[in-house]
Order: structure tokens, then sequence, then C-alpha cells
């Protein structure tokens, strides 16, 4: 997918993610996390991210997240979601 | 010999020097006749001092000396900061602050730590700020953690000090009668009960109350008694009673919360331990304290009556005395205004200290007689070990309270928790910080299931008998894990910032610096 704006997701609730992708000049994938509990889940929200954006195709993308003690499902969702919005695509493929 | 009335007393009486012979005008210090009357009297005082300074002064307070505060105000407490740094601005340096609990509101201490005007602390629990600078490396020498009980223990023992204690009382008479509310006016800035700060009045060297309302006397009934004042001091504001009842004892509509009180009552009905007569106490915490208002139920319907409650007195437990549910309250510490108002007006609501409460050495602490106790927790491991004190982050927000006594006392623990929070997980193989021992755990309540100690076979008996479903604690570990991932282990260095004793005083672990450069 090719990413055309901006794409945000997510709230700062309790247990919830906020998303922000866009794309970077750079290439590769650049993440930008802040978490309460990025000392104990941090290699692992990275890697949630991270696959998310590979299984939907985007390779060159600067990510802010901003996680609130989220579960992995969650991380997901928004992830794909902030995707979906900032390819401005509505073809999403329901699990 | 004659002694200075005049009459002839035989020496023989005199020779042990077990009496001397009567003569008031050299007997120092003995209070002469007046012709005051009792009001003029009151107020020309002379335990009431002009300033807090002149008092400090007149207390004999030097550099490294323990000073020592109570929280009964919780997070509206305005009396340490107010004195730390009235401490401060006079050039006081490396003192050992001893306090029964600090909170949110007590931050601005970082900066007299920093200073040097503040060397070591003692305490039941951090929160806030402080709490994370602490954690952080903020400190050379480590805080000090006790229970409610083990700080009674320490200071009743001398194994703690205490060289001049500051207690905030919002009613006070001009001879030092002092407690947590007034009968005279509605006036005051009431906190109920003053459970912690009755042990340090009677065991410290000097005592200076400090008010913003003096009372005519006598200012009865008294939590602290006038022999035990030596100066009064007048302040604008002790504190703010209006969050008294903020922090760890907010009240719940949480649903999850809801779940589990509903199973701790199912569980303390089906325990052996709920009978006509039965005695029991709730500790902070959203389900501990909702736990109060199902138990309500289960009580009317079973047509029992407790004996007495404990605690932590809460504005829930207060309804089920006024409905004759409870007969008697033991009230240490109030948790809110409807339990300080209780104390006002109840006849067996009764204030104890915290030596009364839960003294590890002693027959009749009131923990000993309790049959069922609700406590939260941060932390449980496979080991039924509790942790109140430090979070999943390592960093310190919590206190020890009441909980290892009321744990080691109670004929039957039980410990809530939701299963996970956010996307911790509160079942580990091993607590971040041990502060309750496993072996005075029973049972663990969470939304997603219950576990009996295996210490407790009896008990899970019972449980099976009321048909109540059970998992073992690494089952619940496992769902949970399932559900929030493996934590990776938090990022400590070798410092040691805080120390958590046990009731006796002895180290039962020790709380390390985290690296903040994460």
């Amino acid at each position: 997918m090719n990413l055309i704006s901006k794409g945000f997701a997510g709230t700062l609730e309790s247990g919830d993610i906020f998303i922000e992708i866009e794309k970077s000049e750079q290439p590769g994938i650049h993440i930008d996390l802040q978490s309460k509990v990025k000392n104990q889940y941090g290699k692992q929200i990275f890697s949630v991210i991270t696959e998310t954006l590979k299984e939907n195709g985007i390779t060159n993308v600067n990510v802010k997240a901003v996680d609130q003690g989220s579960l992995d499902c969650t991380i997901r969702a928004r992830v794909t979601t902030a995707i979906y919005r900032g390819c401005g695509r509505t073809d999403y493929r329901w699990e | 010999m004659k002694n200075s009335a005049m009459r002839e007393i035989p020496d023989y009486l005199l020779e042990k020097g077990e009496f001397s012979l009567y003569n008031p005008l050299i007997t120092e210090g003995l209070k002469k006749k007046e012709s005051l009357s009792s009001a003029e009297r009151q107020k020309q005082s002379r335990k009431i001092i002009s300033s807090l300074e002149k008092a400090v002064t007149l207390s004999g307070l030097r550099d490294g000396m323990t000073i020592s505060f109570h929280h009964h105000f919780r997070d509206g407490d305005y009396v340490v900061n107010y004195v730390i740094d009235r401490l401060a601005e006079m050039g006081f340096k490396h003192l050992r602050l001893a306090a029964s609990s600090l909170t949110n509101i007590h931050a601005p201490l970082i900066r007299h730590i920093q200073n040097h005007v503040i060397d070591s602390i003692e305490t039941s629990g951090l929160r806030g700020e402080l709490a994370e600078a602490i954690s952080k490396g903020l400190m050379d020498i480590p805080v000090t953690f006790r229970s409610h009980g083990g700080r009674a223990y320490a200071v009743s023992s001398d194994q703690l000090h205490i060289d001049v204690a500051f207690l905030g009382a919002p009613s006070c008479d001009p001879f030092g009668n002092a407690n947590g509310y007034s009968r005279d006016t509605e006036d005051t800035s009431a906190c109920g009960s003053m459970g912690y700060a009755r042990v340090d009045a009677n065991y410290a060297d000097k005592v200076i109350i400090l008010t913003d309302h003096i009372v005519p006397y006598p200012n009865i009934p008294f939590g602290i008694s006038q022999y035990q004042v030596d100066y009064i001091v007048e302040i604008p504001e002790i504190g703010d009673k209006n969050k008294i009842m903020s922090g760890a004892t907010r009240y719940t509509n949480n649903p999850r919360d809801l779940l589990i009180a509903q199973k701790a009552v199912d569980v303390i009905a089906a325990s052996g331990y709920f009978y006509d007569g039965f005695s029991l106490q709730t500790g902070s915490g959203g389900a501990a304290l909702a736990t109060t208002r199902f138990l309500r139920e289960k009580m009317l319907a079973r047509n029992i009556k407790a004996n007495f409650a404990l605690g932590g007195i809460t504005g829930q437990i207060v309804k089920l005395h006024e409905e004759g549910l409870i007969k008697k309250l033991l009230d240490v510490q109030s948790f809110d205004l409807d339990a300080a108002e209780s104390l006002k007006n109840n006849r067996f609501h009764q204030q104890i200290d915290a030596n009364y409460y839960a003294d590890p050495f002693s027959e009749g602490s009131v923990v000993n007689e309790l049959d069922v106790v609700v406590l939260s927790a941060l932390e449980v491991d496979t080991e039924f070990n509790v942790n109140v004190l430090t979070g999943s982050d390592g960093i310190i927000r919590g206190a020890i309270g009441g909980h290892q006594d009321t744990a080691a006392g109670a004929a039957f623990s039980i410990v809530v928790a939701p299963l996970t929070r956010g996307r911790n997980s509160s079942i580990l193989d091993h607590v971040t910080t041990l502060t309750t021992p496993g072996d005075t755990v029973d049972v663990v309540v969470t939304d997603q299931g219950i576990a009996v100690n295996p210490l407790r076979p009896e008990i899970k008996e019972r449980m099976k008998k009321a048909h109540i479903p059970l998992s073992t604690i690494e089952e619940l570990k496992e769902k949970a894990d399932k559900i929030v991932g493996i934590a990776e282990p938090l990022p400590f260095d070798d410092q040691v910032v805080g120390i958590v004793t046990y009731r006796d005083g002895s180290i039962l672990d020790v709380i390390r610096k985290i690296r903040s450069d994460q």
C-alpha cells in the first residue's frame, strides 16, 4: 500500500495506543515509542508494529506511538487502521 | 525534724531518701496556687507558643535528630510541608523524617532532600513525584518502610527514637488535649481517628501540636492527652478535609472491581469464618472497599451480625454499624469523612492507637482478633507473596499500611486484584518487591479466578463444598501471561533505595534504584 497522507488511529485512553504514521524520506521503519511499560514490553510493541506494517507492505515510514498499556491485538488494530487511513483506503480485509 | 508546715517528722523516715520534707517553696516546677479564674488561666496557657520557630527552639531540636508526623490527612496534609519549610529556613540539616506515611502532596520534600535538610526517611509508603525521585536514586540513605504495626513497635521499643513529634490536630485545647474532630464546633478540619499520631505522642521526647482550632478546655473526647503535649502552635490551616478520602480509598463503580468484590464475598461466606459474631477488616483500594457493600446483603440474607470491624474505617462500614449489622468499630484511621463523623457521634466507634491496632508483640493487638481481612495488592506471585509497594515499572507507588499486620493476624486473609492492569499482569513468578509473605495469605481472588493457598487445604475443601470454582495460582498466572505476554526484567541498578522491613523490624526485601535513562 502507498501512504498518501498522515494516518492516525487510537486514543490516549488507558489500555489503548495512539498511532500516527507518515511516509519517511529515509528508507526503513522508524518508530518513536512512548510507553509506561516500555521497560517490560517495549521490544514486543516494536515487533508488533513492525510486523503489521510489513504485512501491509509499508516499508519507508515514520511511526509515532503513544502507548497506554495496550495489548498486542489493540496495537495491531490501531496500526492497521492508521495505515488504511494514511493510504486513503476503505477496502478493509476483515478477518 | 520539722517541715515547713511546722509538723514534727521522725528522722528515720527520711534516712533512705525515699521521702523529703514538705517545703513547697523549694520544689522545682510544682504548680503554685493561683487566683486566676479557669477562663483566664486558659488564655495564659504556657503551652501555647506564638510561633512554630519558638516552639522548635524550646523543643531542643538539633541537626541530625528524628522528627515525626502522622498521615491522617492523607493527600490533604499541610503539616509536613509547612514544618519542613520552617525548619529549612531555620537552617536545620541532616534530619531523619519519620512519618507514619507520605503521599502525593509531599513532593516539595524533594528540594529539602537535595539541600540535606532531610537525610533519611522512615515511612509506611511513598507516592507521586517524591516516590519516583527516590526510586531513581534521590537519596543516599535508603528509605525504611515499616507496616503500621511495625512502626508502632519500632517506636515503642525505641528502635525508632523520635526526638520531636509534630502532630497536626483539628482541635486542641490550651493544655494539649487534642483530637481529629471536635464536639464543640462543626467548624474544624476533621480527620477522625488520630491512631498513628497517638503512638508518637506516647513515645516522642517532645510533642508539638499544630492546630487550626484552639477549643475551650477540656476538649473531650481527646485522642491525645494533655500530659503528652509540650507545646501548641496555632497555624492557619493544617489540612484539607476534602482530600482525606483521595488516593488509596477512592470509591469504585468499575465493573471489574465490583465483580472481584462479589467473588470475595462468596469466598468469605464459604470460608468457615462467616458466623454470627465474626470480625472483619477491609483494606483500601477499589475492590476491597466494595466488598463491604456485597457483604451487607450476605449478612442480611443469613442473619449474621459482626462483633466488630477494624480499620481503616470507611463510610461503608459505618453504614453497617448504624444499621446494627456490625456491633463495634475499632478505628486507627478514618478513611473518609463519614467515618470521621461516626467516630464523633457513635458511642461504639472507638479510636485506637497503632500499638493497640497491630503491635506484633502484643497479645491483645486487634489484628490478632480478626476473623476476615480483605486486602488489595499490586502484584501476587505463585508463592502467594504480595507486593503493595512498587509498581510493575519498579517505581515506588504504594504503602505497606496494615497489610502485613492484618494478613498475619487474621484467621483468614483474602487478597484481591484484577488479573491484569493494562498490560501488566498481577500474578507473577516473583513479585517485584516482597511486602507481605505468602504464608500469611490464604486466598487470592481475581476477576478471572480464585486460588487457595495450598497451606490451607481445609479452606479449599470448604470452597469446593460451596461450589466455588477454583484455579491454582499457576493457572491464574498462565491466564494472565496469555493476555499480556511475558515481561522483560526491569532495569534495576545495584543501589538500594528502599528497605522493606517486616513487622518485627527485620529486613524482608530491598528496593533497588531503577535506571531512568530508559
